[in-house]
């Protein structure tokens, strides 16, 4: 069966910048992809227990003591755009969660 | 081109070190001539790191000379996935979207390696984040397989294996999410090692998918690898998921050969879609394992068919997630020009720094996670999940190790399936069962078929059994007692 | 139309552990911008996130003071979503498995009713960093650009969620008003509003009286204390009474408060998708804290603000409206208990705490010198009849300025009572014979001048007599 994808709306929620081109291309091979990967549907009854980790652990925690930090100058070290000691973007339009 | 320092094994190299025959010097010397001589033809490296280097080399010769007891690792050139992080080396990933990135810390391997005396050579090209078989993804250029300039040397840690294939590093470490250490080792004529999930900490292995990542090594030889993977098996407090359990001496037991020893061969994997030449190739093997005094059985692992499907739906959910935070605020790339805010900055930047391997798999992953999918897609992966598991769990009843081809094809040409993805995907067939497992898998060759490309054998063993996996495939490495030199260092010989 | 409001509240706690909740810089409010990060807190490629066991503990404690149940399995979720601010451009948070589930917190009203509010889920996760606005006036609508300062990136963050049980902007303020006094008693927080440490949204609807059904809920953001919550849902009530009663609908949005312009506006300013996309944090084991644990934690709890309230008022005898202001602030409490061990009496110990206390800690912005050793004195002082009431009021705010004991302030300002019968019994002699005329009046029955020949007799001892002696002494003679 194959699968319709509404590739401008996945696209907005991965804030990716798509030409018409790729989506075209994205749209056929996530169809594709998708309709093989289906097939995870065919095996896994309702009595499976998902895994998520092949290794399974349980509390593991670190003790609340302090490490030093990186100095600001370390911490800004990468940014494409500084304004003093702080990050500088684009204005923020949106409002968050 | 002659032998060389830079030829010999770790172990070879530690014992001249040790008897004051060589220097970490001459060693780097060797290593670095070997990049000088085909690193044009291979394009192995993204970022070399001679400067450092020979700074490091002299600081150990120092060292050396005082007597002092070293570790197998002093003083052997290491080459690193440009997707662990080196403190205050540029880290790519092979993507655009880092190509300017300096991490400010380094990897927990690399600071094991390195605290043991280790020399960086440099950091190896990749596909980018680590998706894909063949390092075509790599937003900086394709690396050659040694084997034959044309064709691809695996991947995604394609750079890492050609560079000790073609000894321009005598080790180096990769990482395996679905194969990405195994297939390229096999390709290249290398053994490669996955161990256990969480055996390696993750500190500093720059995230694609989570829970099936693994730091894995690079080597000539079964020895060397399980001495590299003494210095970097252990708990690390900076990673959660690390295992907490005692490290064995690896090294130990591997001479005890495999008399007795339960082999099980994974049927499946002999079947349709495999190459003849990869088939004949393991199968001998498997013959010679048998003359050692192994009992070689069948064996099935009925969901491993599954298993590319579920990883398909797990390792891209996941990097949809670990891939966010490439968004040009913080580090690395913007987006040039103007832009009328962080949003559409956010979208420039992802859409212009990414690759379309990457994109593709963000889409998958967004797409799979999102509202009305989520339990047909990721919850059910998970579930065949769990299913892989057992299979592992009743083979391991039967059998102490596992051994099928690790890749049903040797190298193929740069370009040959640059445009199908699920070709490409089928590269990882047989190795992707065990990353959804967590169980530890070795690829050592097996010789070579009659194009002349390396076979690679794979064995499998259960969580945390490194030691019987470093004894069956030492055993099985003696017997073949293979000379595998690359044509490209034959040439000028 | 008649509505009933239909109120449930988010509440964002931040812990106040020594350091963040998966990295190990240190959890400090207002230092340097970007001094306080790590590459796990940057986000940087390659970083893991290794769980605070201290943030475990906390919100654990949290937990059972609001009567959840302790999950025996709880897992970290990935959120996902973009925001700058946002290191990761995912908030680790829980999703269907938090570690608190369920509870109540009973809260009282000032008449001394009560109520329950249910707790629905109590879960753990990280803050994000600030951005300020920058360019333009300042504000969102027209800055050209944002500037980042990720400190607060990765501060623990205890999230409680309400369940719809408040029916008055009144009921929730009580609600937040408990929840922070519980948090404060537990040591957790700094549970400062204005700092941020606590932060509250609201989900407000409304519904006709008597209807079972739910309206179109609306969540408010923005609050920062306990009277901007109140002062918000009294204005979304009515504005959206007017809506209905309009024959508008409701739409479900998100409003910000405006404290200076006394209303909420909608948020949206961008058509935008969420969809959060919540999977388990590969990078986290499960939490499953064992009995052992929980149990420490629980007999770790302090007395809570409500059994406090309740044996204030049973045991201790004050009035509940009393209890209730002494228990609302955690330094008046505190100041009181060790009062009453020292051997003061509750009841004027705590009208001393509440009143003259108050006063004093208000006019002069801070805690003074005062210990309860002073609010102890007081009580004791005048009860022994050494100092009037008066007296004590300005013995108290010379101590509270010096931090000198009471009764050295009571001796430096001469205000100690003269209880002496011999010295007072002449002054009394000296007052009845210069006032035969009131004698007289108190002889042919007017009982009630007496006041009169007190307040004589007081002059005549410079306000340094006890009024209770001076009394006595007169009535005896009177009689006599
Ligand atoms: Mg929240
Ligand atoms: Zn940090």
């Amino acid at each position: 069966m194959p699968v319709e994808i509404d590739i401008e709306h996945v696209a907005k929620l991965a804030r990716l910048d798509l030409s018409d081109d790729e989506s075209a291309r994205l749209r056929t091979q996530l169809a594709q992809i998708l309709e093989h990967a289906a097939r995870v549907g065919e095996v896994a009854a309702a009595d499976v227990p998902p895994t998520a980790s092949p290794i399974p652990r349980a509390n593991v925690y670190r003790e609340d003591v302090p490490e030093p930090s990186l100095p600001a100058d370390e911490a800004l070290r990468n940014a494409p755009e500084r304004d003093g000691d702080r990050f500088r973007v684009p204005r923020i339009a949106e409002t968050g969660a | 081109m002659s032998a060389e320092l830079c030829d010999l094994t770790g172990a070879e190299l530690s014992a001249k070190l040790a008897a004051g025959e060589t220097s970490a010097s001459d060693v780097l010397a060797s290593s670095q001539r070997r990049i000088d001589a085909v690193e044009d033809r291979v394009g192995a490296f993204l970022t070399r790191t001679d400067q450092l280097a020979s700074e490091r080399a002299e600081e150990l010769d120092a060292y050396l000379s005082t007597g002092a007891p070293q570790s197998p690792v002093a003083g052997i050139p290491v080459a690193l996935k440009d997707v662990l992080t080196t403190n205050g080396v540029r880290t790519t990933c092979g993507s655009k979207i880092l190509e300017t990135y300096v991490p400010p810390y380094d990897a927990t391997a690399w600071a094991r390696l390195a605290g043991a005396g280790a020399v960086l050579v440099g950091k190896t090209n990749c596909d980018e984040f680590a998706m894909g078989s063949s390092n075509e993804n790599s937003a900086y250029g394709p690396v050659r397989n040694p084997w034959d300039t044309d064709r691809v040397p695996g991947g995604s840690s394609g750079g890492s294996a050609a560079a000790v294939a073609a000894g321009e590093a005598v080790w180096a470490l990769g990482t395996d999410t679905g194969g990405s250490v195994r297939q390229p080792a096999s390709l290249c004529g290398v053994v490669g090692l996955k161990p256990t999930y969480g055996r390696i900490s993750r500190y500093g292995l720059i995230a694609f998918a989570s829970s099936l990542d693994t730091v894995g090594t690079f080597s000539r030889t079964v020895r060397d690898s399980a001495s590299m993977l003494q210095i970097l098996a252990g708990h690390d407090p900076r990673d959660a998921t690390s295992l907490d359990v005692p490290v064995p001496a690896y090294t130990d037991g591997i001479d005890g050969g495999v008399a007795g020893l339960r082999v099980g061969v994974v049927t499946e994997a002999f079947g349709e879609g495999v190459d003849p030449g990869v088939v004949a190739s393991v199968r001998a093997a498997i013959d010679q394992l048998e003359g050692l005094g192994a009992s070689i059985g069948e064996v099935e692992l009925p969901h491993a068919a599954y298993a590319l499907s579920a990883y398909y739906l797990i390792a891209p959910s996941e990097c949809s997630s670990n891939l966010a935070r490439y968004d040009g605020v913080r580090y690395g790339l913007r987006a040039p020009g103007e832009h009328a805010d962080s949003i559409e900055m956010m979208f420039a930047t992802r859409g212009q720094g990414f690759g379309p391997e990457v994109k593709r798999r963000i889409m998958l992953g967004t797409y799979a996670l999102s509202a009305g999918y989520y339990e047909a897609y990721y919850g059910q992966a998970q579930k065949v999940r769990t299913l892989v598991i057992r299979n592992y769990e009743a083979a391991f009843e039967r059998f102490d190790i596992l051994v099928s081809p690790t890749s049903p094809t040797t190298a193929f040409r740069i370009g040959e399936k640059a445009d199908d993805p699920m070709a490409m995907y089928l590269n990882d067939i047989f190795t992707i069962p065990a990353n959804l497992g967590g169980v530890p898998a070795i690829s050592i060759p097996s010789g070579l078929d009659d194009a002349g490309l390396p076979v690679g054998i794979q064995l499998t063993a259960p969580a945390l059994d490194e030691p019987t996996l470093f004894r069956a495939a030492h055993a099985l490495e003696s017997a073949l007692s293979l000379d595998l030199r690359p044509p490209l260092l034959q040439g000028a010989g | 139309m008649a509505y009933e409001a239909v109120i449930g509240l988010e509440c964002h706690v931040e812990l106040s552990t020594a350091t963040k909740m998966f990295c190990a810089c240190a959890n400090v409010f207002g230092a340097p911008p970007n001094t306080q990060t790590c590459p796990v807190c940057l986000g940087h490629p390659g970083t893991l996130p290794v769980p605070n066991r201290e943030a475990i503990a906390r919100i654990i404690k949290i937990g059972l003071a609001l009567n959840s149940e302790i999950a025996p399995h709880s897992l970290f979720h990935r959120k996902n979503y973009f925001y700058p601010d946002m290191p990761k451009n995912y908030q680790i948070s829980q999703y269907d498995l938090p570690i608190c589930i369920g509870g109540h917190l009973d809260i009282e009203f000032g008449d001394g009713s009560t109520a329950r509010v249910g707790i629905t889920r109590v879960h753990m996760e990280e803050d994000t960093g600030k951005s300020t606005h920058g360019g333009g006036s300042g504000r969102i609508h027209d800055a050209t650009y944002a500037t980042l300062d990720f400190n607060r990136a990765g501060v623990p963050l205890v999230e409680c969620v309400s369940e719809p049980d408040m029916r008055s902007p009144e009921e929730a303020a009580a609600y937040l008003r408990e929840l922070r006094a519980t948090l404060e008693s537990l040591d957790v927080s700094d549970v400062k509003m204005e700092e941020g440490s606590l932060r509250c949204d609201a989900n407000i609807s409304l519904r006709a009286t008597g209807a079972e059904a739910f309206g179109t809920k609306v969540e408010i953001k923005n609050m920062n204390s306990v009277r901007s919550l109140e002062r918000a849902l009294v204005y979304e009530i009515e504005r959206q009474t007017k809506a209905l009663d309009a024959g508008a609908t409701i739409v479900q949005e998100t409003r910000h408060w405006d404290e200076d312009a006394g209303s909420t506006a909608s948020m949206r300013s961008k058509e935008e998708a969420f969809d959060y996309r919540y999977f388990p944090e590969p990078d986290i084991p499960a939490m499953e804290p064992d009995a052992a644990w929980i149990d420490d934690i629980r007999a770790s709890l302090p007395e809570l603000p409500r059994a406090r309230r309740d044996r204030y008022v049973e045991t201790l005898g004050l009035k509940p409206d009393v209890a209730r202001v002494l228990v609302g602030d955690r330094g008046s409490s505190a100041l009181f208990d060790a009062a009453v061990s020292l051997g003061a009496d509750a009841g004027p110990a705590a009208n001393w705490i509440t009143q003259d206390v108050a006063a004093l800690r208000n006019a002069g912005g801070s805690e003074g010198e005062l210990t309860a050793q002073h609010v102890a004195d007081v009580v004791m002082l005048i009860a022994s009849g050494t100092v009037s009431n008066a007296g004590a009021k300005q013995a108290l705010e010379a101590s509270f300025a010096s931090g000198e004991p009471v009764e050295a302030a009571v001796d430096r300002l001469g205000l100690r009572q003269v209880s002496d019968t011999g010295a007072l019994g002449a002054l009394a002699d000296e007052v009845l014979a210069e006032n035969p005329d009131v004698v007289q009046k108190f002889r042919d029955g007017k009982e009630g001048v007496i006041g009169f020949l007190v307040g004589q007799l007081m002059q005549k001892a410079a306000g340094a007599a006890n009024p209770k002696v001076a009394q006595e002494l007169l009535r005896e003679r009177l009689q006599g």
